[in-house]
């Protein structure tokens, strides 16, 4: 199989990190050879953060490059636009409809973009989903990067049955049956 | 024998796991992105090893050194500013060798995703003559461990091990192996080799240098070193990640992929470079690897070609060696995210306030190096571990007592205790008289909470003496020493008036804890919009937490919002209220 390129990207503190664990764990019950690159340190502090998910036959370099994501899951709109120039001509885009001020556009030196989601249909091929109050309606507003794995599910190769056995050993225990709603959340829309 | 075990890892948890398969008995380490993993899967060995967080790399690297000589293997961790603090001891335990296998990891940062600049180790351990090993995935970061163990024995030197941000914190496969424990090297006296007074030394200068002669000359054949013969019109040499790069853009090159970069293996280059027509030596930051090549005769391009500055990758090579513009879409332009202070963070309380006085501060290196941008803008100097108090000092000598009545000094504990400690005891013994803020959030922070000398608890999770701030600082002879609750405004400011109109040396430690420390459930603020005067007092700290509506009201997001409460207490109105449990 050609090496399957995904990318998480959101902001720091948005659980991006959990994300990419469960992509991992997918990876290697599939079989395949896998490499993730996250980010730690000063970037995860309320910063622009992406995490690169390869997994294939065999991989080399555990990042992603411009125009070459099969699928972005973007967990606030400003980091789809930020990195949607890395998809790939087909490639899918998951943004969950959800903005985060930065700071520069807290203290009014620049403004946050207009009609993002509108303007990236153009280019791209788009799902979004409004995550944030779906988790919300399931108890837990932070579970809402499971619902968008779930989109991004439908644009990947497993089955629902292997998305389920990983999330039940990558998440907490008190958790597993919230974090599993959330994802069938993303995955039956 | 069954298959093993195939599990995936971090690069960090690799060199952990390398380490304890390879028997190490002692480890010491201070955190620093991207090295403080290693450490904190170290400790899940701790049954069959000793892991400690030390005050700094300095003492880290010299209990590794203590280890080693009293014949166990061992090991001390940092990021690669940190080396510069372990330099004393390192250039030094390199004249002595070692005893049990000494191995320092040093974690270099190309890019600069959380560091102060962009050294380049291996041109540090060339100074030092310490041999290195260079690992490309997590495999090798686990395989090379072990082998500079046994190259340590071996040789007699002690190794570094190099790793960059990219390896760090990538996962990959790796398999697991038993550990294997060699029996303690028994001590046995012999000044020549660990007095390192000048009649000592300068025999040891003449032997170690031999050893690393040794060294190079096998290098030729060891198995870290190896030569993957493809097409001969694009030679590459490369180590480390970069070699994961030169594979995805060139897979059709020939390639002599180097797992020791110095000694380098002079023979074996010598000859790859005779089989390929074109020759590239492709290596992020220094080039330190070209310019050996080079002063050898040997024809090869590099940074002609490549940058010295920020980490590579396989477009970049692309562009570079082939001349291909990889097909993608523009970039958009868009507004940059830059890490910011959490909400709720006890240090933009403090910010708040010594922006409100008009006050600079030397800054130093955390979370609280962030009180740099706006909307705080108070820090003016960043510099390196401890330098905010003895740059504040440099400023009073330079300027007189006067000059920095505006002027503070801010540090967190574990950057106090680090190495600010000294600085302190530099102002009282020298006669300062500026006020110092220990913003003490009970952790080291930015690295992701690892505990210190004053948490009262130890790596290995053992409860212990934590060290008294306020007491060490009179012991030092500061006579104000006040403490303060960092979201305590009235207190905080009258403190900071008082203390830096003071002809004497103050400290003041506001102590609060970081909020990500506490996983309990917090409480939530709301803004009451029909209160909301629209006066933007609330949003002067700039809590991410908060964004001003269309209409100039102000909303909290109940998402982030920790309720630390000083947005509360910034508002003149009521219009932001604590939201009633029953309501959530």
């Amino acid at each position: 199989m050609a090496v399957k390129n995904i990318m998480i990207v959101g902001v720091g503190g948005q659980g991006t990190l959990l994300t990419s664990r469960i992509l991992g764990g997918l990876a290697i019950a599939g079989g395949y050879d896998v490499k993730l690159s996250e980010v730690h340190g000063m970037a995860q502090r309320g910063g622009s953060v992406v995490t690169f998910v390869r997994y294939g036959e065999k991989v080399a370099e555990p990042v992603v490059e411009e125009g070459q994501a099969d699928v972005i899951i973007a967990f606030e709109q400003l980091e789809a636009l930020r990195y949607a120039h890395f998809l790939k001509k087909d490639g899918a885009l998951i943004i969950n409809d959800w903005k985060i001020d930065p700071m520069p556009v807290v203290t009014g030196a620049a403004q946050y973009p207009e009609h993002i989601i509108e303007n990236l249909k153009e280019k791209y091929k788009v799902y979004t989903v409004n995550a944030t109050e779906e988790a919300k309606k399931l108890g837990n507003s932070r579970v809402f990067n499971l619902i968008v794995l779930g989109i991004a599910a439908q644009h990947m190769d497993f089955s629902k049955e292997q998305w389920y056995n990983v999330i039940e050993h990558t998440v907490p225990q008190k958790t597993i049956e919230i974090n599993k709603k959330a994802f069938d959340v993303g995955f039956e829309l | 024998m069954s298959e093993p075990k195939k599990v995936i890892m971090l690069g960090n948890e690799a060199i952990a796991r390398g380490a304890y398969e390879a028997g190490v008995k002692v480890s010491a380490a201070y955190p620093g992105t991207p090295s403080t993993e290693i450490s904190e899967y170290l400790v899940q060995y701790k049954e069959d090893l000793y892991c400690e967080w030390s005050p700094n790399e300095k003492v880290a690297t010299e209990v590794a050194i203590g280890a080693s000589v009293a014949g166990v293997r061992a090991m001390s961790c940092m990021k690669h500013v940190g080396f510069n603090v372990a330099a004393d001891p390192a250039y030094t335990v390199s004249y002595m060798g070692v005893n049990g296998g000494l191995v320092i990891v040093v974690a270099d940062d190309p890019g600069l995703y959380s560091s102060q600049n962009e050294q380049d180790t291996r041109m540090v351990a060339r100074a030092a003559a310490l041999p290195v090993l260079e690992p490309s995935d997590s495999q090798e970061a686990k395989d090379y461990m072990k082998m500079a163990f046994e190259l340590s024995e071996r040789f007699d030197r002690p190794f570094i091990l190099r790793t960059t941000t990219r390896l760090a914190h990538s996962q990959g496969l790796v398999e697991l192996m038993d550990r294997t424990e060699p029996e303690d090297k028994p001590y046995i006296k012999d000044i020549r080799k660990t007095v390192m007074m000048p009649g000592n030394a300068k025999p040891r200068h003449v032997e170690i240098e031999k050893r690393n002669l040794e060294l190079a000359k096998a290098a030729d054949t060891l198995s870290v070193n190896r030569v993957e013969m493809k097409n001969t019109e694009i030679g590459v040499i490369t180590s480390g990640i970069p070699y994961q790069y030169v594979k995805e853009a060139l897979p059709e090159a020939s390639v002599l992929k180097l797992g020791m970069v110095n000694p380098l293996p002079r023979k074996m280059i010598e000859e790859f470079a005779s089989k390929v027509d074109t020759l590239y030596v492709v290596e992020e930051l220094e080039p330190v690897i070209e310019e050996q090549v080079k002063s050898w005769g040997i024809a090869a391009v590099g940074k002609e070609i490549f940058t010295i500055q920020g980490e590579y990758s396989a477009n970049m090579l692309r562009r570079a060696i082939l001349g291909e513009e990889p097909s993608a879409a523009e970039p958009a332009t868009v507004p940059g995210r830059p890490p910011v202070l959490c909400p709720g963070c006890p240090h933009r309380s403090v910010y708040y306030v010594l922006n409100k006085l008009k006050l600079h501060a030397a800054g130093d290196i955390g979370c609280y190096t962030l009180g740099a941008v706006a909307p705080l803008s108070v820090v003016d100097t960043t510099i390196c571990m401890g330098a905010s108090i003895s740059s504040l000092h440099g400023m009073e000598k330079a300027k007189g007592k006067d000059y920095i009545k505006n002027w503070v000094a801010v540090i967190g504990d574990s950057t106090f205790l680090h190495t600010g400690v000294n600085s302190l005891m530099n102002m009282m013994y020298n006669r300062a008289t500026g006020t110092v803020i220990i913003l003490d959030n009970s952790t080291t922070g930015m690295t992701g909470h690892q505990d210190h000398a004053a948490t009262g608890k130890t790596l290995q999770g053992d409860p212990t003496y934590a060290i008294d701030i306020p007491a060490l600082c009179r012991a030092i002879g500061v006579k104000h020493v006040t403490e303060v609750n960092a979201f305590d405004l009235e207190t905080l400011e009258r403190t900071v008036k008082e203390e830096t109109a003071r002809d004497e040396v103050s400290v003041i430690i506001t102590k609060t804890p970081c909020v990500l420390l506490s996983k309990a459930k917090k409480p939530l603020y709301t803004v009451h919009e029909d209160r909301c005067r629209k006066c933007g007092m609330c949003m002067k700290p700039g809590c991410p937490a908060m964004t001003k509506n269309a209409d100039g009201t102000v909303y909290i997001d109940d998402t982030m919002c920790t309720g630390c409460g000083l947005c509360e207490s910034l508002c003149k109105f009521g219009a932001i209220e604590l939201v009633k449990e029953e309501n959530r």
